[in-house]
């Protein structure tokens, strides 16, 4: 009983403390410059909520009464009472400040119908921290009332955890997909229209058959087929990879690893350019090919092939990062079972290897599919006249056209894709039972490939390899020479124009890439952890815990990850330029479009890996008197170290190289690298362009390396290291 | 993992940072970055005003400023072809300014600025025209095409790019020039005769001569600026004017309406058409004919007095109604599928 009163203690202190002491509302100069605790007495505008009520704003009021009245609660009643009160103090509180923050603007009231009938008032700023501070102190009461309740057994924790995401879930994803989905039915001067949204609906251009009879198919059709191929490429290449990297006896496998990790840390538009130059109708290997053979192989790069070859060398790294944590899970006392009941390596390995894989297959298919819909850059260059659905969004935007009703009719249909393959991913999946790590006795280790298998898997991996690296070398040539694909003479200029120094004045980062760069990483950096925590922590709720709602929550969270950037872009700047929160113009929006686009990927990757852990696992650490918060940290994050690693890494990298929604969010004081990139490209100034993208690759290869220091290995089993160290004396003696 | 919410909320009101107080000008920049980068390095070592510039495609720019409507966050934008500033213009996105260096400028620059309401002003401008791969036609014995005729040669097939004028305002300027020459009918039976002969219609304005100019098609349609800078490069390009006469863009430039440093930004707005700055733009790169009647124009430069220039009916065909007109009946006709 104690406990639940100190928790609510806590909970109160931190509303009194929003109101009390903080800034109410957003300060220009930003909170964190601290640049506002000298005038914080003298400005009005900086003041405390509480202190907001006096001059006139009167719809505050009911904040205070609300954290006194759960005061008298706290005072008079034993928490076995109390518990249904504080639910509702706090989603009144919470209520209250969405009704008055959407209702009271810059300038006064929105709605013309308030101010006929309250009279004029004054207007407020966006919120600041004292107003944030304090809803989370309300969405607090509720949780230490659904506890005191004994929902879900009594655990503040869970029950805090899942208040939070959602609340964070509905204002960074449903918001602004609601205001974006709300553009399309308004006209040039924001009056109502459905015109715009009938016209697009039924376009042939983008659902046409064509091609079925010789003609063209729409672009629904074009981007689905393509997403198709990519998926199916990528699983099986990651696959492959994976069982490489875990199952056979090939040197270099610390090599395989950094390999393909390379192309998902690089940025936009450089693969596609490589292509060109290697395979486009002037590229070297086309003409080399023309030349001996006599054949005319012509444009054939332009379209869908070219993407999907770029997609390939982006994506199958990301299947990879997700298989190979499923990957080494599989426990191998189940593969000895079947061997030891006389089943060969090839049955053992296509009966019960493969089958035990299939939540991570599906998860990489998964993640494959949807990459390859949203993705941007690569059909942007190789997309010939076609275009996909992401690029034919982007230009009803930004191109001459305008038209965001057809934007928002393309984007539902790029949602309709992706969701459903969501839902069929699930459907297939079903509630069957992957899990294979228990804190049973388990031992050995993985079963080498079969031959049949390890052949062939073993020549594709070394011929991608040999692809992946012939490309990469064609990129860093291209940051040495004068003018990439005419004057091949060597140069340091580009690096020199982007990257100069100069010391004589104390250090002066005098180059032309260094502002972009230090925003571009301390935005990363900042994105990557908290991308990791809350997609980690999803994951742990959505496979361990049972709430009202589950599955309508783990839908929303997968929207922001389907969702082609442009319209999250458009949708971030319609929704958070305005109060109750504004974020235009700031890092903070950058931030938390990275996170909640990026957090889907480490959901899905801890879903995967969360469901080998059997869940007697934390059982025990809950019967042992552990709480849920301790048995998470020390029992399942260490299981998750792959995981955790994944999503770090994959967070970071997407903050750097993602691009289509960035264009809209950066701002003149936060730009960000590629879209100084993306710039230099259109203008044809390749050479600072990959300049800049080798520097930013190898940043991106060390700070990948600092993480897995960092995180470290996670040991399933003792007997891989015991029998490793076994080989090593047997092989000093000799 | 208790630290969440707390890192969370860190985060929500994070960072927004800056140097509150000191003079400062948010900027958006859509012509070619390096001389973005140019001008703001040589202002702020005139001015005390610290320019916070970001490059954005003119088409990037109209969103962006028209999403921000009700709280702009940047003060100027500079650069881009003029169609979107004027369409800004008609929607009342930007402010209206006279500046006392209109005085200096070319006629069409002020021409941009009287149509609008003085809500934008003409800062450079390029004539549209073509790009040929010279080794490509060599190899091929093409005759090099000098006017539009000439592109519906099928010994042609396959080698032009233009870029889709749904997504670009170099096409789009390309088909309401031809609209201009030919009258509306005509222009387009043109236009589908010429889609024989298009492998790829681009989605950026200056991709085709990109293209050409690395060998990937024989020729290009842009703007000639962007073909001379090519050539510049060392390419392999010959930059022509088409005999029948050509339109042209102004690039333009415009003060954001309800902009935080409306001050500052006329400081900028002045100094920049200003002769002593145009004049710098060629050392940056930039081919276009500048604004300023003092100004010196790139020797590179196609010499405007050679090219048969169409009076162009920037208010007409920049409005929104006759280009929605002109796209929808492009859609239906030309479709730009390419014969790839």
């Amino acid at each position: 009983m104690i406990r639940d009163d100190r928790r609510l203690d806590f909970m109160l202190l931190l509303g009194a403390a929003g109101l009390v002491v903080l800034p109410w509302y957003r300060i220009r100069g930003g909170f964190f410059g601290f640049g506002w605790l000298g005038d914080w007495l003298s400005d009005d505008r900086l003041w405390p909520g509480l202190a907001q009520l006096f001059p006139d704003r009167w719809w505050l009021w009911p904040i205070p009464l609300l954290l006194l009245a759960a005061l008298a609660l706290r005072l008079t009643l034993p928490p076995s009472r109390r518990g249904r009160g504080l639910v509702l103090i706090g989603a009144a509180g919470l209520g209250w400040m969405l009704v008055e923050g959407l209702s009271v603007g810059l300038r006064g009231w929105n709605w013309g119908l308030l101010e006929a009938t309250f009279g004029e008032v004054e207007g407020q700023q966006a919120y600041g921290a004292g107003a944030i501070v304090t809803a989370l102190a309300f969405a607090g009461l509720i949780a230490a009332g659904l506890a005191e309740r004994g929902a879900l057994k009594g655990d503040a924790f869970v029950i805090g955890a899942i208040g939070l995401l959602v609340l964070l879930v509905a204002t960074f994803v449903l918001y602004p997909i609601v205001s974006m989905f709300t553009g399309a039915f308004q006209d040039y001067d924001g009056s109502f229209t459905a015109e715009g949204v009938a016209k697009n609906i039924g376009d042939p251009n983008i659902w046409g058959l064509g091609c079925l009879t010789g003609g063209r198919c729409g672009v629904a059709w074009r981007t689905f087929t393509l997403a198709i191929c990519t998926a199916t490429g990528t699983t099986l290449l990651g696959l492959a990879f994976a069982l490489v990297a875990t199952r056979t006896r090939v040197p270099f496998k610390k090599g395989l690893r950094l390999l393909t990790v390379l192309p998902i840390i690089t940025p936009p538009f450089v693969i596609g350019l490589a292509l060109t130059l290697m395979l486009g109708r002037a590229g070297f290997v086309t003409t080399f090919i023309e030349d001996t053979t006599g054949w005319t192989l012509g444009r054939w790069l332009y379209g869908l092939p070219g993407i999907w070859i770029a997609q390939m060398l982006s994506f199958t790294p990301i299947a990879f990062l997700v298989l190979i944590g499923v990957v080494e899970g599989v426990s191998p006392s189940m593969e000895e079972a079947s061997q030891t009941m006389r089943a060969g390596r090839w049955r053992t390995f296509r009966k019960v290897s493969l089958p035990l894989m299939a939540p991570g297959l599906a998860n990489a298919f998964l993640i494959g599919f949807i990459e390859s819909m949203a993705d941007f850059g690569n059909p942007l260059v190789l997309g010939g006249s076609g275009g996909v659905l992401s690029t034919e969004i982007f230009f009803a935007v930004v191109g001459a056209q305008h038209d965001p009703a057809r934007a928002a009719v393309l984007a539902t249909v790029l949602l309709g894709f992706t969701l459903s393959a969501f839902l069929a991913q699930r459907l297939w999946l079903g509630r069957r039972n992957f899990a294979t790590v228990s804190g049973k006795g388990d031992g050995g280790r993985p079963a080498l490939l079969p031959r049949r298998v390890a052949w062939p898997v073993g020549v594709v991996v070394a011929l991608w390899a040999a692809f992946t690296l012939f490309v990469y070398g064609l990129i860093l040539f291209g940051g040495f020479v004068q003018t990439w694909g005419l004057d091949h003479s060597f140069t340091l200029e580009h690096y020199a124009r982007a990257f100069s120094v100069d010391l004589s004045d104390g250090i002066a980062w005098t180059g032309v890439a260094w502002k972009s760069f230090w925003t571009t990483m301390e935005i990363a950096l900042i994105a990557a952890p908290l991308t990791a925590a809350v997609g980690l922590l999803t994951a742990w709720l959505i496979v361990r815990q049972r709430f009202p709602g589950r599955g309508i929550f783990e839908f929303a969270l997968m929207m922001s990850f389907a969702i082609p950037g442009t319209v999250i872009g458009i949708s971030y700047v319609m929704a958070f330029n305005l109060p109750p929160i504004q974020m235009t113009g700031t890092a903070a929006i950058l931030i938390f479009c990275f996170v909640f686009r990026n957090m889907p990927v480490g959901v899905r990757g801890g879903v995967a890996a969360m469901s080998q852990l059997d869940p007697s696992l934390d059982e025990a650490s809950l019967t042992l008197g552990a709480s849920s918060p301790r048995t998470l940290r020390r029992v399942i994050l260490p299981l998750l170290r792959p995981a955790i690693l994944a999503a770090l890494v994959y967070s970071f990298v997407r903050a750097i190289t993602s691009i289509s929604a960035v264009i809209f969010l950066v701002s003149a004081k936060y730009n960000m690298a590629t879209a100084y990139i993306v710039g230099l490209v259109e203008n044809g100034e390749y050479g600072i362009a990959i300049a800049y993208s080798s520097v930013l690759i190898l940043v991106m290869i060390a700070v990948i390396g600092g993480f897995q220091l960092l995180v470290g290995d996670r040991q399933l089993r003792r007997r891989e290291a015991r029998a490793a160290a076994a080989r090593r004396t047997e092989e000093v003696p000799a | 993992m208790r630290n969440i919410p707390i890192a969370l909320a860190g985060g929500v009101a994070t960072l927004a940072a800056g140097a509150a107080g000191a003079q400062e000008l948010n900027l958006i920049c859509s012509a070619d970055v390096v001389v973005c980068e140019r001008l703001v390095t040589e202002f702020e070592a005139s001015h005390d005003i610290a320019v916070n510039m970001v490059r954005l495609s003119s088409g990037e720019t109209y969103a962006k400023i028209r999403a921000e409507a009700r709280n702009p966050q940047t003060d100027l934008w500079w650069g881009g072809t003029g169609d979107p500033h004027l369409q800004a213009a008609a929607d009342g996105l930007t402010a209206e300014y006279q500046s006392p260096m209109l005085e200096e400028l070319q006629d069409w620059a002020v021409r941009q600025a009287e149509i609008s309401d003085y809500r934008t002003v003409g800062v450079y401008s390029g004539a549209l025209g073509w790009g040929y791969n010279t080794e490509i036609f060599e190899e091929k014995g093409l005759t090099p095409p000098q006017c539009w005729a000439d592109l519906l040669n099928p010994e042609l097939a396959g080698e032009i790019q233009i870029a889709d004028p749904n997504s670009s305002g170099t096409a789009y300027t390309a088909l309401a020039t031809l609209v201009q020459i030919m009258g509306e009918d005509e222009a387009f039976e043109y236009l589908r005769a010429l889609d024989a002969n298009v492998s790829q219609y681009t989605k950026s304005g200056s991709a085709p001569v990109k293209a050409a100019a690395r060998g990937e098609t024989g020729l290009g349609i842009v703007f000639m600026h962007d073909a001379v800078a090519q050539a510049e490069e060392g390419f392999p390009i010959e930059v022509v004017a088409p005999c029948e006469g050509t339109g042209y863009e102004i690039g333009s430039m415009s003060l954001i309406e309800g902009a935080q440093n409306p001050d500052e930004a006329e400081v900028f707005y002045d100094w920049v058409l200003g002769a002593d700055v145009q004049s710098i733009m060629p050392e940056a790169g930039s081919f276009q004919i500048p604004s300023n009647v003092n100004a010196t124009p790139p020797e590179a430069a196609p010499d405007l007095s050679e090219i048969t220039l169409i009076d162009y009916d920037f208010a007409q065909y920049g409005s929104t109604e006759r280009r929605t007109e002109l796209l929808a009946r492009w859609d239906d006709e030309v479709g730009g599928v390419g014969v790839e």
